[in-house]
Protein backbone atom coordinates (compact mmCIF):
# COMPACT_ATOMS: atom_id res chain seq x y z
CA UNK A 1 0.00 0.00 0.00
CA UNK A 2 1.34 3.40 -1.04
CA UNK A 3 2.25 5.97 1.55
CA UNK A 4 -0.55 8.46 2.23
CA UNK A 5 -0.63 12.14 3.04
CA UNK A 6 -3.28 14.86 2.87
CA UNK A 7 -2.38 17.74 0.55
CA UNK A 8 -3.20 20.16 3.39
CA UNK A 9 -0.52 18.43 5.44
CA UNK A 10 2.02 19.14 2.73
CA UNK A 11 0.79 22.74 2.66
CA UNK A 12 1.47 23.14 6.39
CA UNK A 13 5.04 21.92 6.24
CA UNK A 14 5.84 23.68 2.96
CA UNK A 15 4.53 26.98 4.32
CA UNK A 16 6.70 26.72 7.41
CA UNK A 17 9.74 25.96 5.24
CA UNK A 18 8.95 28.91 2.96
CA UNK A 19 8.49 31.13 6.00
CA UNK A 20 11.99 30.28 7.20
CA UNK A 21 13.47 31.25 3.84
CA UNK A 22 11.42 34.36 3.13
CA UNK A 23 10.63 36.90 5.82
CA UNK A 24 8.25 38.65 3.49
CA UNK A 25 5.71 35.83 3.75
CA UNK A 26 2.73 36.39 6.04
CA UNK A 27 -0.06 33.93 6.72
CA UNK A 28 -3.69 34.64 7.48
CA UNK A 29 -6.39 32.28 8.65
CA UNK A 30 -10.00 32.52 9.76
CA UNK A 31 -10.18 30.35 12.88
CA UNK A 32 -9.33 27.13 11.06
CA UNK A 33 -5.56 27.06 11.45
CA UNK A 34 -5.65 23.63 13.07
CA UNK A 35 -7.47 22.22 10.06
CA UNK A 36 -5.90 24.19 7.20
CA UNK A 37 -2.51 23.41 8.80
CA UNK A 38 -1.40 27.04 8.84
CA UNK A 39 -0.85 26.30 12.55
CA UNK A 40 2.57 24.90 11.64
CA UNK A 41 3.64 28.32 10.32
CA UNK A 42 1.85 30.08 13.20
CA UNK A 43 3.86 28.12 15.75
CA UNK A 44 7.18 28.96 14.14
CA UNK A 45 6.48 32.53 13.08
CA UNK A 46 3.77 33.89 15.40
CA UNK A 47 4.63 37.51 14.55
CA UNK A 48 3.83 36.86 10.87
CA UNK A 49 0.63 34.92 11.45
CA UNK A 50 -2.73 36.68 11.76
CA UNK A 51 -5.95 35.00 12.78
CA UNK A 52 -8.83 37.22 11.67
CA UNK A 53 -11.51 35.15 13.33
CA UNK A 54 -14.55 33.71 11.59
CA UNK A 55 -14.71 36.40 8.93
CA UNK A 56 -13.76 35.18 5.47
CA UNK A 57 -14.63 38.38 3.62
CA UNK A 58 -12.33 40.38 5.86
CA UNK A 59 -9.73 37.59 5.60
CA UNK A 60 -9.34 38.24 1.89
CA UNK A 61 -9.74 41.99 2.32
CA UNK A 62 -6.89 42.17 4.81
CA UNK A 63 -4.89 39.78 2.63
CA UNK A 64 -5.30 42.26 -0.24
CA UNK A 65 -4.10 45.23 1.81
CA UNK A 66 -1.04 43.36 3.07
CA UNK A 67 -0.20 42.14 -0.43
CA UNK A 68 -0.53 45.67 -1.84
CA UNK A 69 1.91 46.71 0.90
CA UNK A 70 4.48 44.31 -0.53
CA UNK A 71 3.86 41.13 1.43
CA UNK A 72 3.53 37.66 -0.06
CA UNK A 73 0.29 36.62 1.58
CA UNK A 74 -1.01 33.10 2.12
CA UNK A 75 -4.64 33.24 3.26
CA UNK A 76 -6.42 30.04 4.14
CA UNK A 77 -9.81 28.75 5.07
CA UNK A 78 -12.02 25.95 3.79
CA UNK A 79 -12.65 26.02 0.03
CA UNK A 80 -16.38 26.55 0.50
CA UNK A 81 -15.78 29.78 2.45
CA UNK A 82 -12.89 31.00 0.29
CA UNK A 83 -14.21 30.47 -3.22
CA UNK A 84 -17.84 30.56 -2.11
CA UNK A 85 -18.49 33.08 0.62
CA UNK A 86 -15.62 35.41 -0.26
CA UNK A 87 -15.95 35.11 -4.04
CA UNK A 88 -16.69 38.73 -4.75
CA UNK A 89 -13.92 39.96 -2.46
CA UNK A 90 -11.49 37.63 -4.23
CA UNK A 91 -12.74 38.94 -7.58
CA UNK A 92 -12.81 42.66 -6.84
CA UNK A 93 -10.10 43.09 -4.20
CA UNK A 94 -7.56 40.41 -5.11
CA UNK A 95 -8.27 39.73 -8.79
CA UNK A 96 -8.96 43.25 -10.01
CA UNK A 97 -5.83 44.62 -8.32
CA UNK A 98 -3.71 41.52 -9.16
CA UNK A 99 -2.73 41.34 -5.51
CA UNK A 100 -0.06 38.85 -4.55
CA UNK A 101 -2.33 36.62 -2.50
CA UNK A 102 -2.15 32.83 -2.43
CA UNK A 103 -5.59 31.53 -1.60
CA UNK A 104 -4.79 28.10 -0.22
CA UNK A 105 -8.19 26.57 0.34
CA UNK A 106 -8.42 23.26 2.12
CA UNK A 107 -11.25 20.76 2.63
CA UNK A 108 -12.26 20.90 -1.03
CA UNK A 109 -14.50 18.29 -2.61
CA UNK A 110 -16.67 15.53 -1.19
CA UNK A 111 -13.74 13.88 0.60
CA UNK A 112 -14.33 16.44 3.35
CA UNK A 113 -16.52 13.55 4.44
CA UNK A 114 -18.71 13.62 7.52
CA UNK A 115 -19.27 17.40 7.62
CA UNK A 116 -21.63 16.92 4.69
CA UNK A 117 -22.85 18.82 1.67
CA UNK A 118 -22.78 22.29 3.23
CA UNK A 119 -19.02 22.03 3.67
CA UNK A 120 -18.04 20.21 0.49
CA UNK A 121 -16.93 22.75 -2.10
CA UNK A 122 -17.56 21.17 -5.48
CA UNK A 123 -17.63 24.36 -7.56
CA UNK A 124 -14.57 26.25 -6.35
CA UNK A 125 -12.34 25.68 -9.38
CA UNK A 126 -15.15 26.72 -11.72
CA UNK A 127 -15.64 29.94 -9.78
CA UNK A 128 -11.96 30.77 -9.45
CA UNK A 129 -11.07 30.21 -13.07
CA UNK A 130 -13.55 32.86 -14.19
CA UNK A 131 -11.46 35.58 -12.53
CA UNK A 132 -9.05 37.23 -15.01
CA UNK A 133 -5.43 36.68 -14.04
CA UNK A 134 -6.18 34.04 -11.41
CA UNK A 135 -3.98 30.94 -11.49
CA UNK A 136 -5.80 27.81 -10.33
CA UNK A 137 -3.84 24.81 -9.04
CA UNK A 138 -5.21 21.46 -7.86
CA UNK A 139 -2.39 19.19 -6.67
CA UNK A 140 -2.82 15.42 -6.68
CA UNK A 141 -0.69 14.39 -3.72
CA UNK A 142 1.55 15.60 -0.93
CA UNK A 143 4.67 15.83 -3.07
CA UNK A 144 3.13 17.84 -5.90
CA UNK A 145 1.24 20.03 -3.42
CA UNK A 146 4.47 21.06 -1.70
CA UNK A 147 6.30 21.72 -4.94
CA UNK A 148 3.48 23.61 -6.61
CA UNK A 149 2.96 25.76 -3.53
CA UNK A 150 6.65 26.68 -3.68
CA UNK A 151 6.12 27.69 -7.32
CA UNK A 152 3.04 29.71 -6.36
CA UNK A 153 5.02 31.55 -3.70
CA UNK A 154 7.74 32.35 -6.23
CA UNK A 155 5.39 33.91 -8.80
CA UNK A 156 3.76 37.32 -8.38
CA UNK A 157 0.00 37.52 -8.52
CA UNK A 158 -3.10 35.77 -7.26
CA UNK A 159 -3.17 31.98 -7.07
CA UNK A 160 -5.91 29.65 -5.90
CA UNK A 161 -4.59 26.33 -4.57
CA UNK A 162 -7.14 23.59 -3.97
CA UNK A 163 -6.25 21.28 -1.11
CA UNK A 164 -7.93 18.27 0.45
CA UNK A 165 -8.69 17.05 3.93
CA UNK A 166 -8.27 13.32 3.45
CA UNK A 167 -4.97 11.45 3.33
CA UNK A 168 -4.38 10.30 -0.24
CA UNK A 169 -1.68 8.07 -1.76
CA UNK A 170 1.62 9.63 -2.76
CA UNK A 171 1.86 9.55 -6.55
CA UNK A 172 5.20 11.25 -7.17
CA UNK A 173 8.74 10.80 -6.00
CA UNK A 174 10.57 13.78 -4.57
CA UNK A 175 12.67 14.23 -7.69
CA UNK A 176 9.73 15.10 -9.96
CA UNK A 177 9.83 18.63 -11.29
CA UNK A 178 6.65 20.69 -11.60
CA UNK A 179 5.83 23.80 -13.55
CA UNK A 180 2.64 25.81 -13.15
CA UNK A 181 0.62 25.46 -16.35
CA UNK A 182 2.48 22.39 -17.57
CA UNK A 183 0.68 19.08 -17.15
CA UNK A 184 2.54 15.95 -16.13
CA UNK A 185 2.13 12.93 -18.39
CA UNK A 186 2.42 10.15 -15.85
CA UNK A 187 1.97 7.34 -18.32
CA UNK A 188 2.25 7.29 -22.09
CA UNK A 189 -0.45 5.50 -24.06
CA UNK A 190 -1.93 5.38 -27.54
CA UNK A 191 -5.53 4.13 -27.23
CA UNK A 192 -7.25 6.44 -24.75
CA UNK A 193 -6.28 9.29 -22.44
CA UNK A 194 -7.36 9.95 -18.88
CA UNK A 195 -6.87 13.57 -17.86
CA UNK A 196 -7.26 13.83 -14.10
CA UNK A 197 -6.78 16.53 -11.53
CA UNK A 198 -6.29 16.52 -7.77
CA UNK A 199 -6.93 13.34 -5.89
CA UNK A 200 -8.46 11.78 -9.01
CA UNK A 201 -4.97 11.32 -10.48
CA UNK A 202 -4.40 8.30 -8.26
CA UNK A 203 -7.78 6.84 -9.35
CA UNK A 204 -6.75 7.43 -12.97
CA UNK A 205 -3.51 5.47 -12.48
CA UNK A 206 -5.43 2.61 -10.90
CA UNK A 207 -7.93 2.65 -13.76
CA UNK A 208 -5.06 2.59 -16.27
CA UNK A 209 -3.67 -0.54 -14.56
CA UNK A 210 -7.01 -2.31 -15.00
CA UNK A 211 -7.42 -1.18 -18.61
CA UNK A 212 -3.90 -2.18 -19.56
CA UNK A 213 -4.61 -5.70 -18.31
CA UNK A 214 -7.44 -5.65 -20.84
CA UNK A 215 -4.89 -4.86 -23.53
CA UNK A 216 -5.50 -1.14 -23.86
CA UNK A 217 -2.73 1.45 -23.97
CA UNK A 218 -3.77 4.31 -21.67
CA UNK A 219 -2.23 7.74 -21.37
CA UNK A 220 -2.57 9.35 -17.93
CA UNK A 221 -2.17 13.08 -17.52
CA UNK A 222 -2.11 15.03 -14.25
CA UNK A 223 -3.65 18.41 -15.02
CA UNK A 224 -2.52 20.01 -11.77
CA UNK A 225 -3.01 23.50 -13.19
CA UNK A 226 -6.58 24.24 -14.20
CA UNK A 227 -5.68 27.77 -15.23
CA UNK A 228 -3.71 28.48 -17.32
CA UNK A 229 -4.60 25.03 -18.62
CA UNK A 230 -2.03 23.12 -20.68
CA UNK A 231 -3.77 23.35 -24.06
CA UNK A 232 -0.92 21.77 -25.96
CA UNK A 233 -0.91 18.57 -23.92
CA UNK A 234 -4.70 18.28 -24.19
CA UNK A 235 -4.70 18.79 -27.97
CA UNK A 236 -1.82 16.34 -28.37
CA UNK A 237 -3.72 13.67 -26.43
CA UNK A 238 -6.76 14.23 -28.62
CA UNK A 239 -4.68 13.82 -31.75
CA UNK A 240 -2.74 10.77 -30.61
CA UNK A 241 -5.46 8.78 -28.82
CA UNK A 242 -9.07 7.88 -29.63
CA UNK A 243 -10.83 9.70 -26.85
CA UNK A 244 -10.48 11.35 -23.46
CA UNK A 245 -11.90 10.76 -19.99
CA UNK A 246 -11.66 13.69 -17.61
CA UNK A 247 -11.71 12.99 -13.88
CA UNK A 248 -12.20 15.53 -11.10
CA UNK A 249 -13.56 15.63 -7.56
CA UNK A 250 -15.60 18.66 -8.55
CA UNK A 251 -18.79 19.42 -10.42
CA UNK A 252 -18.53 18.62 -14.12
CA UNK A 253 -19.94 22.10 -14.72
CA UNK A 254 -17.07 24.51 -15.20
CA UNK A 255 -14.17 22.46 -13.88
CA UNK A 256 -11.50 20.32 -15.52
CA UNK A 257 -13.93 18.59 -17.88
CA UNK A 258 -15.20 21.93 -19.12
CA UNK A 259 -11.63 23.21 -19.57
CA UNK A 260 -10.71 20.17 -21.63
CA UNK A 261 -13.89 20.39 -23.72
CA UNK A 262 -13.25 24.08 -24.39
CA UNK A 263 -9.72 23.34 -25.60
CA UNK A 264 -10.85 20.42 -27.76
CA UNK A 265 -13.69 22.40 -29.33
CA UNK A 266 -11.13 25.00 -30.42
CA UNK A 267 -8.16 22.80 -31.31
CA UNK A 268 -9.05 19.20 -31.99
CA UNK A 269 -12.63 17.94 -31.43
CA UNK A 270 -12.64 14.50 -29.82
CA UNK A 271 -15.07 12.37 -27.76
CA UNK A 272 -14.93 13.07 -24.03
CA UNK A 273 -16.45 11.34 -21.01
CA UNK A 274 -16.75 13.40 -17.86
CA UNK A 275 -16.09 11.85 -14.45
CA UNK A 276 -17.05 14.26 -11.71
CA UNK A 277 -19.95 15.33 -9.57
CA UNK A 278 -23.03 15.41 -11.75
CA UNK A 279 -24.81 18.61 -10.70
CA UNK A 280 -25.74 17.47 -7.18
CA UNK A 281 -24.69 18.45 -3.67
CA UNK A 282 -22.58 16.19 -1.46
CA UNK A 283 -23.61 14.53 1.80
CA UNK A 284 -22.15 13.08 4.99
CA UNK A 285 -20.17 9.86 4.81
CA UNK A 286 -16.66 8.49 4.83
CA UNK A 287 -14.47 9.80 2.02
CA UNK A 288 -14.23 6.42 0.28
CA UNK A 289 -17.98 5.85 0.60
CA UNK A 290 -18.58 9.26 -0.97
CA UNK A 291 -16.12 8.61 -3.78
CA UNK A 292 -18.16 5.50 -4.61
CA UNK A 293 -21.52 7.25 -4.17
CA UNK A 294 -20.56 10.00 -6.64
CA UNK A 295 -18.90 7.63 -9.12
CA UNK A 296 -15.42 9.00 -8.58
CA UNK A 297 -13.45 5.74 -8.39
CA UNK A 298 -11.01 3.95 -10.67
CA UNK A 299 -13.86 1.56 -11.56
CA UNK A 300 -15.95 4.48 -12.76
CA UNK A 301 -13.09 5.68 -14.94
CA UNK A 302 -12.78 2.17 -16.41
CA UNK A 303 -16.50 2.26 -17.25
CA UNK A 304 -16.07 5.67 -18.84
CA UNK A 305 -13.36 4.29 -21.13
CA UNK A 306 -15.76 1.46 -22.03
CA UNK A 307 -18.33 4.08 -22.98
CA UNK A 308 -15.75 5.83 -25.13
CA UNK A 309 -15.01 2.58 -26.93
CA UNK A 310 -18.68 2.24 -27.81
CA UNK A 311 -19.07 5.76 -29.13
CA UNK B 1 1.65 71.34 2.38
CA UNK B 2 1.40 74.55 4.31
CA UNK B 3 -1.84 76.26 3.36
CA UNK B 4 -3.98 78.54 5.47
CA UNK B 5 -7.63 77.76 5.92
CA UNK B 6 -8.74 80.40 3.46
CA UNK B 7 -6.56 78.79 0.77
CA UNK B 8 -7.89 75.37 1.76
CA UNK B 9 -11.48 76.59 1.41
CA UNK B 10 -10.64 77.84 -2.05
CA UNK B 11 -9.07 74.48 -2.85
CA UNK B 12 -12.17 72.61 -1.65
CA UNK B 13 -14.24 74.78 -3.94
CA UNK B 14 -11.93 74.04 -6.86
CA UNK B 15 -12.29 70.33 -6.11
CA UNK B 16 -16.07 70.73 -6.22
CA UNK B 17 -15.82 72.47 -9.59
CA UNK B 18 -13.75 69.53 -10.88
CA UNK B 19 -16.40 67.13 -9.59
CA UNK B 20 -19.20 68.91 -11.41
CA UNK B 21 -17.18 69.24 -14.62
CA UNK B 22 -16.15 65.59 -14.70
CA UNK B 23 -19.62 64.25 -13.94
CA UNK B 24 -21.20 66.55 -16.52
CA UNK B 25 -18.60 65.54 -19.09
CA UNK B 26 -19.23 61.85 -18.39
CA UNK B 27 -23.01 62.21 -18.43
CA UNK B 28 -23.11 59.96 -15.37
CA UNK B 29 -21.39 59.43 -12.02
CA UNK B 30 -21.92 60.27 -8.39
CA UNK B 31 -21.86 63.97 -7.55
CA UNK B 32 -23.78 63.92 -4.23
CA UNK B 33 -21.36 61.87 -2.15
CA UNK B 34 -18.36 63.43 -3.87
CA UNK B 35 -19.44 66.96 -2.96
CA UNK B 36 -20.17 65.92 0.65
CA UNK B 37 -16.61 64.56 0.96
CA UNK B 38 -14.76 67.45 -0.72
CA UNK B 39 -13.78 69.23 2.48
CA UNK B 40 -12.50 66.04 4.11
CA UNK B 41 -10.47 65.22 0.99
CA UNK B 42 -9.07 68.75 0.94
CA UNK B 43 -7.71 68.55 4.47
CA UNK B 44 -6.31 65.07 3.85
CA UNK B 45 -4.49 65.90 0.62
CA UNK B 46 -3.46 69.50 1.29
CA UNK B 47 -2.65 69.40 4.99
CA UNK B 48 -2.71 66.03 6.69
CA UNK B 49 -1.11 63.36 4.57
CA UNK B 50 2.56 62.77 3.83
CA UNK B 51 2.41 62.16 0.07
CA UNK B 52 4.35 63.13 -3.02
CA UNK B 53 2.60 63.53 -6.39
CA UNK B 54 5.99 63.17 -8.09
CA UNK B 55 6.50 59.83 -6.36
CA UNK B 56 3.08 58.29 -5.75
CA UNK B 57 4.62 55.04 -4.42
CA UNK B 58 7.03 56.81 -2.06
CA UNK B 59 8.07 54.43 0.74
CA UNK B 60 6.77 55.43 4.16
CA UNK B 61 3.98 57.55 2.68
CA UNK B 62 0.53 57.90 4.16
CA UNK B 63 -2.18 56.05 2.25
CA UNK B 64 -5.75 56.95 1.52
CA UNK B 65 -8.40 54.43 0.53
CA UNK B 66 -11.72 55.62 -0.84
CA UNK B 67 -13.88 52.78 0.41
CA UNK B 68 -16.97 54.57 -0.91
CA UNK B 69 -15.51 54.16 -4.39
CA UNK B 70 -18.50 55.71 -6.13
CA UNK B 71 -17.22 59.08 -4.90
CA UNK B 72 -14.54 58.73 -7.58
CA UNK B 73 -15.17 62.24 -8.98
CA UNK B 74 -14.20 63.53 -5.53
CA UNK B 75 -10.88 61.70 -5.34
CA UNK B 76 -10.04 62.26 -9.02
CA UNK B 77 -10.62 65.99 -8.70
CA UNK B 78 -8.55 66.05 -5.49
CA UNK B 79 -5.66 64.10 -7.04
CA UNK B 80 -5.71 66.37 -10.09
CA UNK B 81 -5.66 69.49 -7.89
CA UNK B 82 -2.77 67.97 -5.93
CA UNK B 83 -0.80 67.37 -9.13
CA UNK B 84 -1.02 63.60 -9.54
CA UNK B 85 -2.28 64.06 -13.11
CA UNK B 86 -3.40 67.00 -15.29
CA UNK B 87 -6.77 68.52 -14.48
CA UNK B 88 -7.84 68.26 -18.14
CA UNK B 89 -7.99 64.50 -17.69
CA UNK B 90 -11.02 64.94 -15.44
CA UNK B 91 -13.03 65.44 -18.63
CA UNK B 92 -12.20 61.86 -19.69
CA UNK B 93 -13.99 60.47 -16.63
CA UNK B 94 -15.94 57.28 -17.43
CA UNK B 95 -15.00 57.41 -21.10
CA UNK B 96 -13.50 54.56 -23.15
CA UNK B 97 -9.77 54.30 -22.63
CA UNK B 98 -9.66 56.74 -19.72
CA UNK B 99 -7.64 55.98 -16.64
CA UNK B 100 -10.51 57.54 -14.71
CA UNK B 101 -12.83 54.54 -14.51
CA UNK B 102 -16.33 54.84 -13.07
CA UNK B 103 -14.89 53.49 -9.83
CA UNK B 104 -11.18 53.92 -8.97
CA UNK B 105 -8.71 51.45 -10.48
CA UNK B 106 -5.35 51.51 -8.69
CA UNK B 107 -3.63 49.95 -11.70
CA UNK B 108 -4.53 52.97 -13.81
CA UNK B 109 -4.49 56.08 -11.61
CA UNK B 110 -1.39 57.40 -9.85
CA UNK B 111 -2.23 58.08 -6.22
CA UNK B 112 -5.02 55.52 -5.97
CA UNK B 113 -3.91 52.95 -3.40
CA UNK B 114 -6.75 50.46 -3.77
CA UNK B 115 -9.37 49.69 -6.39
CA UNK B 116 -12.75 50.20 -4.82
CA UNK B 117 -16.40 50.45 -5.69
CA UNK B 118 -17.81 47.30 -4.16
CA UNK B 119 -18.66 48.69 -0.73
CA UNK B 120 -16.83 47.48 2.36
CA UNK B 121 -13.82 46.12 0.51
CA UNK B 122 -11.65 49.23 0.59
CA UNK B 123 -11.90 49.45 4.36
CA UNK B 124 -10.90 45.83 4.78
CA UNK B 125 -7.88 46.27 2.50
CA UNK B 126 -6.93 49.38 4.47
CA UNK B 127 -6.91 47.28 7.64
CA UNK B 128 -4.43 45.02 5.84
CA UNK B 129 -2.29 48.01 4.86
CA UNK B 130 -2.25 49.31 8.44
CA UNK B 131 -1.39 45.84 9.71
CA UNK B 132 1.48 45.53 7.21
CA UNK B 133 2.78 48.94 8.32
CA UNK B 134 2.75 47.82 11.94
CA UNK B 135 4.66 44.67 11.02
CA UNK B 136 7.21 46.63 9.02
CA UNK B 137 7.41 49.49 11.54
CA UNK B 138 6.50 51.74 8.62
CA UNK B 139 5.55 55.21 9.92
CA UNK B 140 2.90 55.70 7.21
CA UNK B 141 -0.66 56.19 8.38
CA UNK B 142 -3.70 54.80 6.61
CA UNK B 143 -6.88 56.83 6.06
CA UNK B 144 -10.20 55.45 4.86
CA UNK B 145 -13.25 57.35 3.72
CA UNK B 146 -16.48 55.42 4.06
CA UNK B 147 -20.08 56.19 3.33
CA UNK B 148 -22.72 56.00 6.03
CA UNK B 149 -24.80 53.70 3.83
CA UNK B 150 -21.69 51.57 3.42
CA UNK B 151 -21.96 50.69 7.10
CA UNK B 152 -24.86 48.45 6.12
CA UNK B 153 -22.41 45.99 4.55
CA UNK B 154 -21.68 43.13 6.94
CA UNK B 155 -18.03 42.94 5.94
CA UNK B 156 -17.49 46.42 7.37
CA UNK B 157 -18.11 45.12 10.89
CA UNK B 158 -15.65 42.30 10.41
CA UNK B 159 -13.12 44.97 9.52
CA UNK B 160 -14.02 47.25 12.46
CA UNK B 161 -13.65 44.28 14.82
CA UNK B 162 -10.27 43.27 13.42
CA UNK B 163 -8.76 46.77 13.39
CA UNK B 164 -9.46 47.15 17.11
CA UNK B 165 -8.24 43.63 17.82
CA UNK B 166 -4.94 44.35 16.07
CA UNK B 167 -4.72 47.73 17.87
CA UNK B 168 -4.25 49.64 14.62
CA UNK B 169 -3.69 53.16 15.93
CA UNK B 170 -2.16 54.00 12.54
CA UNK B 171 -5.60 53.65 10.96
CA UNK B 172 -8.18 56.44 10.76
CA UNK B 173 -11.64 55.98 9.31
CA UNK B 174 -13.73 58.95 8.29
CA UNK B 175 -17.42 58.30 7.87
CA UNK B 176 -19.07 60.71 5.46
CA UNK B 177 -22.36 60.89 7.31
CA UNK B 178 -24.61 62.65 4.84
CA UNK B 179 -27.61 60.59 5.89
CA UNK B 180 -28.69 59.63 2.37
CA UNK B 181 -28.26 56.64 0.10
CA UNK B 182 -29.61 55.63 -3.29
CA UNK B 183 -33.12 54.73 -2.16
CA UNK B 184 -33.51 57.62 0.29
CA UNK B 185 -32.64 58.35 3.91
CA UNK B 186 -30.42 55.84 5.73
CA UNK B 187 -32.95 55.90 8.53
CA UNK B 188 -35.74 54.82 6.18
CA UNK B 189 -33.76 52.26 4.18
CA UNK B 190 -31.83 50.60 6.99
CA UNK B 191 -30.91 52.48 10.10
CA UNK B 192 -27.21 52.69 10.86
CA UNK B 193 -27.53 54.82 13.99
CA UNK B 194 -26.25 55.12 16.62
CA UNK B 195 -22.92 55.03 14.80
CA UNK B 196 -20.81 56.42 17.63
CA UNK B 197 -22.04 53.92 20.20
CA UNK B 198 -21.65 51.05 17.78
CA UNK B 199 -18.05 52.00 17.05
CA UNK B 200 -17.26 52.55 20.73
CA UNK B 201 -18.70 49.10 21.32
CA UNK B 202 -16.26 47.82 18.72
CA UNK B 203 -13.47 49.40 20.80
CA UNK B 204 -12.73 52.34 18.49
CA UNK B 205 -11.97 55.87 19.58
CA UNK B 206 -14.75 58.01 18.12
CA UNK B 207 -15.13 61.72 17.43
CA UNK B 208 -18.07 63.44 15.77
CA UNK B 209 -17.41 66.62 13.82
CA UNK B 210 -18.85 68.98 11.23
CA UNK B 211 -17.48 67.46 8.03
CA UNK B 212 -17.50 70.84 6.27
CA UNK B 213 -15.51 72.72 8.92
CA UNK B 214 -11.90 72.45 7.81
CA UNK B 215 -10.51 73.38 11.21
CA UNK B 216 -12.61 70.74 12.92
CA UNK B 217 -11.55 68.15 10.36
CA UNK B 218 -7.92 69.02 10.96
CA UNK B 219 -8.40 68.91 14.72
CA UNK B 220 -9.88 65.40 14.42
CA UNK B 221 -6.84 64.23 12.46
CA UNK B 222 -4.57 65.65 15.16
CA UNK B 223 -6.52 63.71 17.79
CA UNK B 224 -6.30 60.58 15.65
CA UNK B 225 -2.53 60.86 15.53
CA UNK B 226 -2.35 61.27 19.30
CA UNK B 227 -4.56 58.24 19.93
CA UNK B 228 -2.50 55.19 20.94
CA UNK B 229 -3.47 51.55 21.08
CA UNK B 230 -6.72 51.75 19.15
CA UNK B 231 -8.01 52.88 15.77
CA UNK B 232 -9.75 56.21 15.37
CA UNK B 233 -13.10 56.91 13.71
CA UNK B 234 -14.25 60.36 12.68
CA UNK B 235 -17.97 60.68 12.15
CA UNK B 236 -18.16 63.65 9.81
CA UNK B 237 -21.64 65.15 9.59
CA UNK B 238 -21.99 66.33 6.04
CA UNK B 239 -24.52 67.52 3.50
CA UNK B 240 -24.91 65.38 0.42
CA UNK B 241 -24.41 67.56 -2.66
CA UNK B 242 -22.75 70.29 -0.54
CA UNK B 243 -22.00 73.48 -2.46
CA UNK B 244 -24.61 73.14 -5.21
CA UNK B 245 -27.94 74.45 -3.97
CA UNK B 246 -30.25 72.14 -5.86
CA UNK B 247 -28.18 69.03 -5.08
CA UNK B 248 -27.96 69.59 -1.34
CA UNK B 249 -29.73 66.96 0.76
CA UNK B 250 -31.32 65.34 -2.29
CA UNK B 251 -30.78 61.57 -2.55
CA UNK B 252 -31.72 61.88 -6.23
CA UNK B 253 -28.25 63.41 -6.81
CA UNK B 254 -26.49 60.31 -5.47
CA UNK B 255 -25.74 58.95 -8.91
CA UNK B 256 -26.92 61.32 -11.61
CA UNK B 257 -25.26 63.85 -13.90
CA UNK B 258 -26.62 67.38 -14.31
CA UNK B 259 -28.09 68.44 -17.66
CA UNK B 260 -26.64 71.47 -19.45
CA UNK B 261 -28.78 73.99 -17.63
CA UNK B 262 -28.14 72.39 -14.24
CA UNK B 263 -24.43 72.17 -15.00
CA UNK B 264 -24.25 75.87 -15.83
CA UNK B 265 -26.12 76.78 -12.67
CA UNK B 266 -23.92 74.53 -10.50
CA UNK B 267 -20.78 75.97 -12.03
CA UNK B 268 -22.03 79.53 -11.61
CA UNK B 269 -22.82 78.91 -7.94
CA UNK B 270 -19.42 77.37 -7.24
CA UNK B 271 -17.53 80.03 -9.20
CA UNK B 272 -19.39 82.75 -7.35
CA UNK B 273 -18.49 81.09 -4.06
CA UNK B 274 -14.88 80.76 -5.19
CA UNK B 275 -14.78 84.42 -6.08
CA UNK B 276 -15.98 85.37 -2.62
CA UNK B 277 -13.29 83.26 -0.91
Amino acid sequence: MAEKMATRQAYGSTLAALGAKDENIVVLDADLSGSTMTKVFAKEFPERFFNVGIAEQNLYGIATGMALSGKTVFASTFAIFAAGRAFEIIRNSIGYTRANVKICATHAGVTVGEDGGSHQAIEDMALMRTIPGMTVINPSDGVSAGKLIEKAAAMHGPVYVRLGRAAVPIVYDEETKFEIGKAVTLREGSDYTIIATGIMVNEALNAADVLEKQGLSIRVIDMHTIKPVDEETIAKAAKETKGIVTAEEHTVIGGLGSCVAEVLAKKHPAPVEFIGIQDVFGQSGKPDELMKAYNLTADDIVLAVERLKNR
Amino acid sequence: MAMDYQALRKKANDIRIGIIKSVYSAGSGHPGGSLSAADILTVLYFKEMNIDPENPRMPGRDKFVLSKGHASPGIYSTLAERGFFPKEELLTFRKMGSKLQGHPDMKKVPGIEMSTGSLGQGFSAAVGMALANKLDKDPGRVYVLMGDGELQEGMVWEAFMSAAHFKLDNLTVIIDWNGLQIDGKNDDVMSVTPIDEKLKGFRWEVMTIDGHDLEEINYAFEKARECKGKPFAIIAKTVKGKGVSFMENESGWHGKAPNKEQFEQALAELEKLGGEL
